[in-house]
């Protein structure tokens, strides 16, 4: 088996008296998709900003590309892509020349950079967009341009702080569709994500972190397997009433859940378990489903991911 | 390696100057030629007739001021691109991140924004240093050798205002600057007239001051006149200005950008 292209074990971020990322152990492997999970303020950026290579860790052992990036920061960044969260793009240039001044800063030569460019236009179906500036596209073409500025110097690994985060939903599709030819070219991505579907939809293996630990590992059908049942009914009763309505579905379900707005009964057989439910009270609707990661990581800390 | 990285930062500044333009090259042009018309020309009568010549040792108002405009134009010049364009990289725009998230490093990105800056300040200067001379207030040749020390002066304010400007949450600190910093530095700093003027105790800090010194060797060398300070103390000061404001840029602008 090849070595992990990225390796952490007890890694530690800390500014001043806060703890943003509080001793986590993960692996990245060559041609996977990586996940990180979790709310805002879990620590996902501080591990991104440390994998690459433009903050340094404040305790434990950390590995990328087989280097420690406190001491060989420049070689690591040498070889990695980074889209960041909110994108930072030449707002005066145009698409062609936001890609080739990125190019230079790697120290390609033009000659390649042009190449290079043209293949990506195309990846980030940008090629008629290539002499407009960049302040007038649109926020899915903005965010596509910078991950094609992040693929520029070919990179071995890709990180991706929340990809999809503020784009309307075909937009999102289409971004995904993307970034899966990009796994399928076997690039290898980390990805930070507060949408459940994004890790579900994207990622072979993800972690979820919460308050700067990891509190669960595994891929997404392992982890739904591991801590919920296959199938979730979503009951909703009038506004304030969902706690005493609650009550009386006690025994009903092997873990029932209490929302704010709903009540949620995990279950191996929603159908039946919705059956039962109206049999002894009149919720407003009732909903069944699959369960997904949220109800994972409801389980695991005891609150929604909607912050 | 460093050079070669502070090279590409200067290359991507000149590929966005290119797009920008526009907006600075009017006020190059423009700023030289109204304020020797207004200052030099206009209250330059006024001056000449009273007792002005006595106090500028013989030298008409006009010659009198245009060096010193010089190397109060590279300030300006100096402090205005270490400033707005800092924070936006920094703080609006973020492309600072962007350009460090590539092998490029902190110190490799401070070198390469000052010598963009230093491109900026010789295409300045060298029009300023034209347009004293189509007034006739020096030579071509005079002219030529009153530029290096111009440039010097606009990029010691732009190293230690780029330090400053990295440690600035918003642009009112900006603002600020310009108007308790730059703005009485211009006016007292013998530009408009010898510090020999101004009240006795005041003359120390004026003598203080970098711009003083850059207006000493820019007046001495444009003019072939006496320099009012030696001129190895006065270039001694800059590089120093240009050596600790560019350590301490970098040393801010990691603190600032690398958490």
């Amino acid at each position: 088996m090849t070595s992990p292209l990225v390796h952490a074990r007890g890694l530690c971020k800390e500014f001043g008296d806060l703890v943003a990322v509080d001793g986590v152990d993960f692996e990245v492997r060559a041609g996977e998709a990586f996940g990180f999970l979790g709310p805002n303020g879990a620590g996902k950026s501080s591990t991104m900003k440390m994998i690459g290579a433009v903050s340094p860790r404040t305790g434990g052992d950390l590995q990328v590309l087989g280097r420690d990036p406190d001491e060989r920061g420049q070689e690591i960044r040498a070889r990695l892509g980074v889209v960041p969260q909110e994108d930072n793009l030449d707002q005066e240039l145009t698409v062609y020349e936001n890609l080739l001044i990125y190019g230079r800063y790697f120290g390609m030569t033009r000659k390649v950079i042009n190449e290079r460019i043209d293949d990506l236009l195309s990846f980030a179906q940008l090629d008629e967009r290539r002499d407009s500036k960049v302040e007038p596209l649109s926020g899915g073409m903005k965010r596509r341009l910078t991950i094609a500025r992040g693929l520029i110097n070919t990179p071995e690994l890709l990180l991706l702080d929340e990809p999809t985060t503020g784009l309307d939903p075909q937009a999102r599709h289409l971004l995904w569709d993307r970034l899966y030819r990009l796994k399928r070219d076997g690039v290898t991505l980390i990805i930070t994500t507060h949408y459940m579907d994004e890790a579900e939809q994207l990622c072979d293996r993800l972690v979820i972190m919460d308050n700067g630990k990891i509190v669960a590992e595994g891929s997404p059908r392992d982890l739904i397997e591991q801590h919920t049942r296959r199938e979730v009914l979503e009951v909703r009763f009038p506004v304030g009433t969902q706690e005493e309505h609650a009550a009386q579905l006690e025994g009903l379900a092997p873990r029932i859940e209490v929302l704010p707005d709903r009540v949620l009964l995990y279950t191996d057989d929603a159908d039946q378990t919705s059956v039962d439910v109206h049999a002894k009270v009149e919720p407003e609707s009732t909903v069944s489903r699959r369960a997904t990661l949220e109800d994972v990581f409801l389980r695991l800390t005891g609150r929604t991911l909607v912050d | 390696m460093t050079l070669v990285h502070s090279g590409r930062v200067v290359e991507a500044s000149a590929r966005v100057y290119r797009r920008t333009w526009r907006g600075s090259v009017i006020s190059t042009f423009l700023n030289p030629i109204l304020y020797l018309l207004a200052m030099g020309i206009g209250l330059g009568k006024l001056v000449d007739d009273g007792s002005g010549a006595a106090n500028l040792g013989g030298l008409e108002y006009l010659t009198f001021l245009a060096p010193g405009l010089l190397a109060a134009t590279a300030m300006m010049t100096g402090a205005g691109d270490a400033s707005w364009p800092v924070m936006a990289g920094i703080k609006w725009r973020k492309t600072y991140d962007a350009i460090l998230a590539t092998p490029v490093g902190v110190f490799d990105l401070v070198v390469g924004h000052l010598s963009w800056v230093g491109v900026r300040l010789l295409f300045v200067t060298v029009v300023y240093s034209g347009v004293m001379t189509a007034f006739g207030a020096t030579t071509i040749v005079q002219g030529a050798l009153a530029v290096p020390p111009a440039v010097l002066t606009g990029l010691g304010f732009a190293a230690v205002i780029t330090a400053y400007t990295a440690r600035l949450q918003d642009e009112q600190g900006l603002s600020a600057m310009f108007r308790f910093g730059i703005m009485p530095l211009f006016l007292f700093s013998g530009t408009f007239f010898p510090i020999s003027q101004l009240p006795g105790w005041i003359q120390p800090i004026a003598i203080a001051t970098p711009l003083f010194h850059g207006v000493s060797l820019c007046r001495g060398l444009a003019l072939g006149v006496e320099f009012e300070v030696n001129p190895v103390i006065s270039v001694a000061y800059l590089v120093g200005l240009l050596v600790i404001g560019t350590l301490l840029a970098t040393r801010l602008m990691r603190h600032r950008l690398i958490k």
